[in-house]
């Protein structure tokens, strides 16, 4: 029964990775923009959620709820004011203006909030678990699996359902093209920006409740990211979260054999799909 | 008052003139061909007035404003519509999606106003059976429709026409040789860039003649067919 229960823990586990990589994905896959300030972002909301719990005594869920339109605003500004003048033909310059704006975010929380590392509370949720015959399972990091797949449902939704999604299918096939339909790329591209901003601040309440946080967390939280995201095929929501599951189950079972091996075997098994499938598991038909 | 008019528009890239002060106007309802030889800058005149390429120098006023330094989008919604002589169909959107997004988007509409519309589109451009395919899995014919279709999806005032009936067999050239003269009728401009004279002139009551960016004729079909000078550098027939 052990390796049963480790493989759960790591499918839920793979949840929380999934929330981590969506807004990644989402972004990626409208305007090939690669953002290496996401792992620092989402440890920002963290920081704004810990902020509305302790100065206002919210409970966590509904400090993130009263977030998400925060983070939006956040998202859509950045974009519009700052990346979108990246973006074009030369992949370099919103690379090097992510990394600056990781740096200035990790040190910005540096100063506002120490390098003491701190935790979100979420009560007695913290240590609830669901017996399920010989097999237990912790309420958090089910609620965490459940929201990564409501992420994911309500993502696809957009994408393939709505009149945005489709404005936004349309702009990344050709934003020249959008153009002359009356779509206002640039907006397009804040929107979804500040879409992957709500998602980065579902991942944060997880992020925070699960285990301690601190400023300097951000990069290693992007690299579980961008595996999920290209495990699964870059541009495919429910690949991402496939993703997040391999990466996940990888490392519970790597740490069962030995703790020491957990980062690493998630790593290897990233190499390992790479290895087999170079354009992910889902990829996209035409590219 | 002309829908269209442009006044000494010039644009260079480098040292090569694409467009050299070029003036015209198109009446509301008119129809005009522009042919010229290859190279002549019929397409660079496209991206002139729906903005893709900024001017030079000179105007171009759409339905009496001043649009000349208006970006693509600002143009759509005022009433330009193009096609591309290589379909540029948005390829992982369905047929019917790629036409609910330059309905919804290019008339500020929800997509619910546009839905019957857009129908009626698919229909008279003859895609109404390929709805719901990939616009990347259509062929050559099939994406001119699109084109066509999708431009229209827009509720153009103008409509900019790019080598449509270019690859054709006569039969299709035909058919959607009857689909643009019904969409003149309801009153819609066209400027109409196009090799296939005989399909051009079955539609068009006027021609201008482009050769290095120049204007070297604007006149009636059958005056223009019969001067010297669009025979020898046209058509490339002594005379």
């Amino acid at each position: 029964m052990n390796w049963i229960d480790t493989i759960i823990q790591g499918i839920l586990l793979g949840g929380l990775y999934a929330l981590f990589a969506a807004g990644l994905a989402l972004v990626f896959g409208i305007m090939r923009l690669v953002n290496l300030a996401h792992g620092d972002l989402i440890v920002l909301a963290a920081f704004l959620i810990l902020l509305l719990v302790s100065a206002l005594g919210l409970n966590p869920f509904i400090a993130t709820a009263a977030a998400l339109p925060v983070m939006f605003v956040l998202g859509w500004a950045m974009q519009f004011l700052v990346l979108n003048r990246t973006l074009g033909n030369d992949i370099l310059p919103p690379l090097l203006v992510t990394f600056g704006l990781s740096v200035v975010i990790q040190n910005g929380l540096l100063e506002g909030f120490s390098a003491d590392s701190r935790r979100i509370s979420a009560g007695a949720l913290e240590t609830a678990s669901l017996q399920i015959g010989p097999i237990s399972i912790g309420t958090m990091p089910l609620l965490t699996f459940l929201s990564a797949v409501g992420v994911i449902v309500a993502l696809n939704l957009i994408f393939y359902r709505t009149s945005l999604g489709r404005a936004f299918r349309a702009t990344s096939d050709d934003s020249a093209t959008a153009g002359l339909m009356g779509i206002r790329a640039e907006r397009i591209f804040a929107t979804a920006t500040g879409l992957a901003m709500m998602v980065v601040t579902i991942a944060a309440l997880y992020l925070g409740t699960r285990a301690n946080f601190d400023p300097t967390m951000g990069p290693a939280r992007l690299i579980y990211a961008f595996e999920a995201v290209i495990i699964g095929g870059l541009g495919s929501f429910w690949g991402t979260l496939a993703g997040g599951i391999i990466i996940g189950v990888a490392q519970t079972v790597g740490a069962t054999i030995n703790p020491e091996w957990q980062i690493l075997a998630g790593h290897i098994a990233f190499l390992l799909v790479l290895l087999v499938r170079p354009r992910g598991l889902f990829p996209r038909a035409v590219d | 008052m002309p829908i269209l008019a442009l006044d000494q528009v010039s644009k260079s890239f480098g040292a090569l003139k694409v467009a050299d002060q070029i003036s015209f106007a198109l009446e509301k309802g008119e129809a005009l061909g522009v042919i010229g030889p290859n190279g002549a800058g019929k397409s660079t005149l496209f991206n002139l007035i729906t903005g893709n390429i900024r001017v030079d120098a000179g105007t171009i006023r759409f339905d009496g404003e001043d649009v000349t330094r208006q970006p693509p989008m600002a143009r759509c919604l005022a009433g330009v519509g193009r096609t591309f002589q290589i379909p540029q169909p948005f390829e992982q959107l369905t047929v019917f999606e790629n036409l609910l997004v330059g309905g919804a988007f290019g008339s500020r509409k929800t997509e619910k106003d546009v839905g019957e519309r857009c129908a009626d589109i698919l229909v008279e451009t003859g895609l109404y059976p390929k709805a719901n395919q990939l616009a990347g899995s259509l062929g050559l014919l099939q994406r001119k429709r699109l084109e066509l279709a999708r431009a229209l999806a827009t509720d153009p005032k103008i409509l900019l026409l790019d080598e449509i009936a270019g690859g054709l067999t006569e039969g299709e050239c035909q058919e959607l040789v009857e689909t643009i003269r019904n969409i003149h009728r309801r009153g819609v401009s066209i400027i109409w860039v196009e090799h296939v004279l005989h399909a051009l002139n079955s539609v068009v009551s006027r021609l201008v003649v482009l050769h290095f960016g120049r204007v070297i004729g604007d006149g009636d079909t059958e005056t223009i067919m019969a001067s010297k000078d669009v025979r020898e550098i046209y058509l490339g027939i002594d005379v």
